[in-house]
């Protein structure tokens, strides 16, 4: 065999060995969305991969099992606001804790380091009284400034300060000179700058948004502020047993369009996801 | 306000105390909102959190009564259910880092470089990544299932029976931590990615030139020049590992017989279902100094490698 040939037998063998890897990174999806559309006797019979009968009532009654639509709903705004906040307070901390000299700088910084350390599970339970004492229970407003300030925002700053220490100082004093204030130079010099950075903090809290568990499990009681994830995990009949089909369903509902954002824009997901996770 | 600045620089000596002391208000501004919300909602609550740990409060008593350390003390020497679930958190650690990293680093390997189809695989590995944890759970649950569950019916076909794998302690443990790996890995496999770019490829060419063979050139060049990258991961791996709540939550509820009970969900069962607010909070200390520990240990080889 020539050395090319060579070459080309090693990758390919190399290929086959991947493809069987990716099995259980991408059969559970498959399965999933085959599974949402068949009935409970199919799921737990002789293993099928296209439904023998497709069942689209099955995506009917997801939505009236539960106000699936509502909570849909919850989980998009919450996870929306959640992000902005997060872009607002983090560049701006950001940008000073890079950019600005300041009393009390350097123990900031130590604190927040030190909030980064310490995770949400610690601090849920006071969290929990102090929303109570704000009559906060049962609404969003947890869901929104938990993680707006918890350790996720300390991280989107310690990102956002990251990014800011590397640009060029010239074009802020340009932008003083032309006479504009800090705001003014953060607003229209810093931000517009700092594009990539916000676009990396952006599709991560907004997937953290979207994938938190804990505090809607908490925070919230009446189904109709329910968000997705929690959604997902009460589908059950009145014996506590999950509703197969209809859990599937209502899955691959909230997975489906997750997943395909991510496959058109997976290289700037990925990329983020190097970023924060490299930095942070 | 740029009126203000100029005013300031015309009026002279005085000034520059005031441009400067400006600058500090201006800048503590800009940081007042990440300010007011660590006080509120971390700093505030870290320091009730160790008040409730030394207080015997059940939620439905509504009243909290100071008992210093009885909790901690309850906890390590008394409640026998605490060393289970520190052993189980353990367990699932050594089980899952190892795997994770291994896995992550051959598939960094793999994917480091470009070829046909590099760009799907990446995709691929990392689709669980951004998927939530419930889903992934709920998918996997279904899959596991004793009777009727994908795997057995695929064993079956083959003459094996399966276990109940979630159903039966020894099993439900290796299902979640394989589970959770498969989810995870791919958060490391770019990390490792990214490393593995930023290694010249000079050193490589150079040692290949010397005559070095593949695995010589992995042990003596990429290797030693991932450790920082290795390190990081490793810490951020077990700490992750440490905090797994919502995974376990949906695939086993901390069963069978309290197999897969780990620290953040038994913080949560006792303080939320049980409303045993004191001895969660002492839980969640111990939590916290658990991983305050491997930060530091984190921080101290860190140091040590650079030297």
């Amino acid at each position: 065999m020539t050395q090319r040939q060579v070459q080309i037998l090693y990758r390919t063998c190399w290929t086959i060995a991947l493809l069987i890897a990716a099995i259980p990174f991408v059969f559970p999806f498959v399965w999933m969305v085959s599974a949402g559309f068949k009935s409970v006797t199919e799921i737990f019979g002789a293993p099928t991969l296209i439904p023998r009968v497709w069942r689209w009532q099955n995506f009917v009654e997801v939505f009236t099992y539960q106000p699936f639509a509502r909570q849909y709903f919850n989980s998009l705004y919450i996870a929306i606001v959640v992000t902005a906040l997060t872009l607002v307070i983090s560049s701006l901390a950001g940008y000073a804790l890079a950019r600005m000299r300041f009393a009390g700088a350097g123990l900031l910084m130590l604190f927040l380091i030190s909030a980064l350390m310490v995770p949400e599970e610690v601090t849920i339970i006071p969290n929990f009284f102090l929303m109570r004492w704000f009559g906060l229970v049962d609404t969003h407003w947890p869901l929104i400034l938990l993680p707006t300030f918890g350790p996720h925002g300390v991280m989107a700053t310690f990102l956002m300060r990251q990014y800011f220490l590397a640009l060029p100082k010239e074009l802020e004093e340009a932008g003083k000179m032309d006479g504009l204030s800090r705001f003014g130079v953060w607003w229209k010099i810093a931000l517009p700058m700092a594009r990539p950075a916000l676009a990396a903090v952006s599709i991560i809290t907004f997937l953290f948004s979207w994938n938190l568990f804990l505090e809607p499990l908490i925070f919230l009681s009446s189904l109709d502020m329910f968000t997705l994830p929690l959604a997902l995990s009460n589908f059950n009949d009145s014996y506590g047993l999950p509703l197969w089909n209809l859990q599937l369903a209502a899955t691959s509902l909230a997975v489906v369009p997750i997943l395909i954002v991510y496959l058109i824009a997976q290289r700037q997901i990925i990329e983020s996801f190097a970023l924060s996770g490299v930095k942070g | 306000m740029a009126d203000t600045v100029h005013n300031s620089i015309r009026t002279g000596h005085k000034t520059w105390l005031t441009l400067k002391m400006r600058e500090m208000m201006e800048a503590w501004l800009f940081v007042s909102p990440t300010f007011i919300g660590f006080l509120l909602f971390f700093l505030g609550p870290l320091c009730a959190v160790v008040y409730y740990s030394m207080t015997e409060w059940n939620l439905l008593s509504q009243q909290a009564t100071f008992v210093g350390l009885a909790n901690f003390q309850n906890a390590l020497l008394e409640n026998p259910d605490f060393w289970l679930v520190v052993r189980n958190s353990v367990i699932f650690a050594i089980g899952l880092v190892p795997l994770n990293m291994a896995l992550a680093l051959a598939l960094a390997l793999a994917l480091s470089r470009p070829f046909f189809g590099v760009v799907f695989f990446r995709t691929v590995f990392f689709a669980p990544v951004i998927t939530s944890a419930i889903a992934w759970a709920i998918v996997w649950k279904f899959l596991l299932q004793g009777e009727g569950g994908f795997i057995n019916q695929v064993l079956a076909l083959v003459g094996i029976t399966g276990p109940n794998w979630l159903r039966e302690p020894s099993w439900a443990m290796a299902a979640v931590i394989v589970t959770r790996v498969i989810k995870m890995v791919g958060l490391n496999m770019i990390l490792y990615i990214a490393a593995l770019q930023a290694i010249p490829r000079d050193y490589e060419e150079a040692a290949r030139l010397e005559g070095a063979s593949r695995r010589q050139i992995f042990s003596m060049i990429t290797w030693p020049l991932l450790a920082p990258t290795t390190l990081v991961i490793m810490v951020i791996t077990t700490i992750g590992s440490f905090k797994v709540f919502d995974h376990i939550y949906q695939m086993t509820g901390g069963g069978p017989e309290n197999g897969t009970l780990v620290l953040a969900f038994y913080i949560y069962q006792q303080g939320f279902k049980f409303f045993n607010v004191g001895y969660a909070s002492a839980l969640a200390m111990i939590m916290f100094v658990m991983i305050m520990a491997l930060t530091l240990v984190q921080v101290m080889l860190r140091r040590k490698g650079s030297e």
